[in-house]
């Protein structure tokens, strides 16, 4: 079936099925990249929608920006326990009593207080004194990986610069020995991963990786923990009074938190802002005349690319959101791909604006006590890759339809055919 | 009108006129005041919108507010008995004057 077909249906299935049989957690939707047509209608006709089947069990779905951050805010009832579920719409990534899978305690699947100490002891990582060491590093491994790209030839912007750019960039974090950094990337991509999804076969397998993963981390904390304290992240964990008597198990889940978080997302975005420059020529053109709208077009492209479609809760007492009675114990879903796309909240949402007034009003890092630890960070990354585009091209082309990853969690893509324009 | 002085880290003073009812965050966004993000648009959930409140007028806005607001204070950078959220701070003819110093930056 062309692009062209399949999206015609997909605008006619999103229209026509009733209300109540609309899942917005299928895989494929967002492999097809057709999950805002289900979205629009879901924002418009039910903004609090309740899914009484899905691969996932029954879920809520909370679609419009006011109602989103009114649940993000809202930690008091809508909890991230990973005992509940955690904060990924399958259970079985995070719940250590599902069959197949570890438990890897992480903050960002914790209440506070405890998520509020182990969050602090890894926050220093990217405070701004921090960024600031971290700027001329980046500025010059950016310039390294760019300057070795084919001008005037096809080739796949993913794994060339996306991948490469933030496996260094993690791998710079962690103080993690440089030459074996790609298994950061392999890491990052098993620990969010669901059987079948092309990832992993299974969850043993998946498991058998994380061990793999958690004997080498150990290794490098044993390192640390016995040298005195450095800048690194894993120095950190391994001398800071809130997580240097952390359990094996919440070390790792931390670990591959910060990996995850590190990786998935700035990776996306990276990919994301090439496509989405190439769709929009007038912005292309606004950008060429006008090289300072960088500062604008980054927090522009991280709305856009919503590199992470959702973020999940669990009610811990009955709440009304949007009208709905969500009852304790519910699942809830906060659908930022949705929230980003809402047209009362934001001014042409699909569009993709370089120069808007409040660029920064998105729902991509979250909001609240959990809100994305290395937001300025990634915006740091992505600042500097467009500078130094800027520099060496006049033009990223994107040459072919990119492939999307199957999932409802990560959204971006797997590979994106480029050919680089001489300046 | 109620005027904002806000202090930069480097000592630059950018002097603001604002209305009444609007918040020390709206009024530094509205006139361009650098250092003040303020991403969540005054929902007390980013922490982007740290200031310190001057000794003379911490009495007249209070300290930080218990919930959402201490709670993302938690996360700022070098954080004081002084430190407020500018979104949390709603001006009035009674603080005419208020003198607000900025962090570094944001985070």
């Amino acid at each position: 079936m062309t692009a062209l077909a399949s999206a015609t249906t997909a605008t006619s299935e999103a229209a026509r099925l009733p209300l109540d049989r609309i899942d917005v957690s299928r895989p494929e939707l967002y492999e097809h990249n057709i999950e805002g047509d289900y979205f629009r209608r879901l924002r418009r006709e039910d903004p609090v929608h309740y899914c009484a089947e899905s691969a996932y069990g029954p879920y809520w779905s909370i679609t419009k920006y006011k109602d989103i951050m009114a649940v993000d805010t809202n930690h008091q009832v809508f909890s991230s326990e990973a005992g509940l579920g955690g904060i990924i719409i399958d259970d079985n990534i995070q719940k250590g009593s599902s069959e197949g899978s570890i438990d890897l305690p992480n903050f960002i699947a914790m209440d506070p207080p405890r998520h509020d100490e182990q969050r602090k002891a890894v926050s220093p990582i990217v405070a701004p004194a921090n960024l600031a060491r971290l700027e001329d590093v980046i500025r010059g491994r950016v310039a390294r990986v760019l300057d070795s790209l084919p001008v005037g030839e096809e080739f796949d912007w993913v794994p060339a610069v996306s991948i490469e750019l933030t496996t260094q960039m993690l791998a710079t974090l962690f103080d993690f020995p440089f030459e074996e950094r790609r298994k950061l990337t392999r890491w990052s991509d098993v620990t969010v991963a669901e059987p079948g999804g092309g990832i992993v076969d299974s969850w043993a397998q998946r498991t058998e990786e994380l061990m793999e993963c958690a004997g080498y981390f150990q290794k490098l904390w044993n390192d640390r923990v016995n040298a005195d304290p450095g800048s690194d992240l894993i120095s950190m964990l391994a001398h800071s009074p809130a997580t240097r008597n952390m359990t094996a198990e919440n070390y790792l889940g931390n670990v591959l938190l910060l990996i995850v978080g590190g990786n998935d997302t700035t990776r996306n975005s990276m990919s994301g802002g090439v496509l989405a420059l190439d769709r929009n020529p007038k912005e292309r053109a606004k950008l060429e005349a006008n090289h300072g709208l960088i500062e604008s077009m980054v927090p522009e492209i991280i709305r856009w690319q919503t590199p992470l479609a959702h973020m999940r809760r669990t009610a811990l007492a009955d709440a009304e959101i949007g009208g709905k009675t969500i009852r304790k114990g519910d699942k809830v879903v906060m659908w930022y791909v949705s929230g980003n796309r809402d047209e009362t909240a934001i001014e042409r949402p699909d569009d993709f604006i370089i120069d808007r007034e409040r660029p920064r009003q998105h729902l991509s890092f979250g909001f609240g006590v959990h809100r994305c630890v290395g937001n300025r960070l990634a915006e740091m990354q992505l600042k500097i890759l467009w500078e130094e585009i800027l520099k060496r091209f006049s033009r990223v082309e994107v040459t072919g339809e990119p492939v999307r990853v199957r999932s409802n969690f990560v959204r971006g893509y797997a590979s994106m055919p480029v050919r680089l324009h001489a300046r | 009108m109620t005027k904002v002085n806000y202090v930069e880290a480097g000592g630059t003073v950018h002097s603001v006129e604002a209305e009444a009812g609007i918040t020390a965050m709206e009024a530094a966004v509205k006139n361009g005041v650098p250092g003040i993000d303020g991403d969540c648009g005054g929902a007390a959930a980013c922490a982007t919108c740290h200031v310190y409140v001057d000794p003379e007028w911490i009495a007249k806005t209070g300290p930080a507010g218990e919930g959402l607001e201490k709670s993302m204070l938690e996360f700022a950078e070098d954080v004081n008995e002084a430190s407020r959220l500018a979104c949390q701070i709603t001006l009035s003819d009674a603080l005419d004057g208020l003198v607000l110093r900025l962090p570094d930056r944001q985070h």
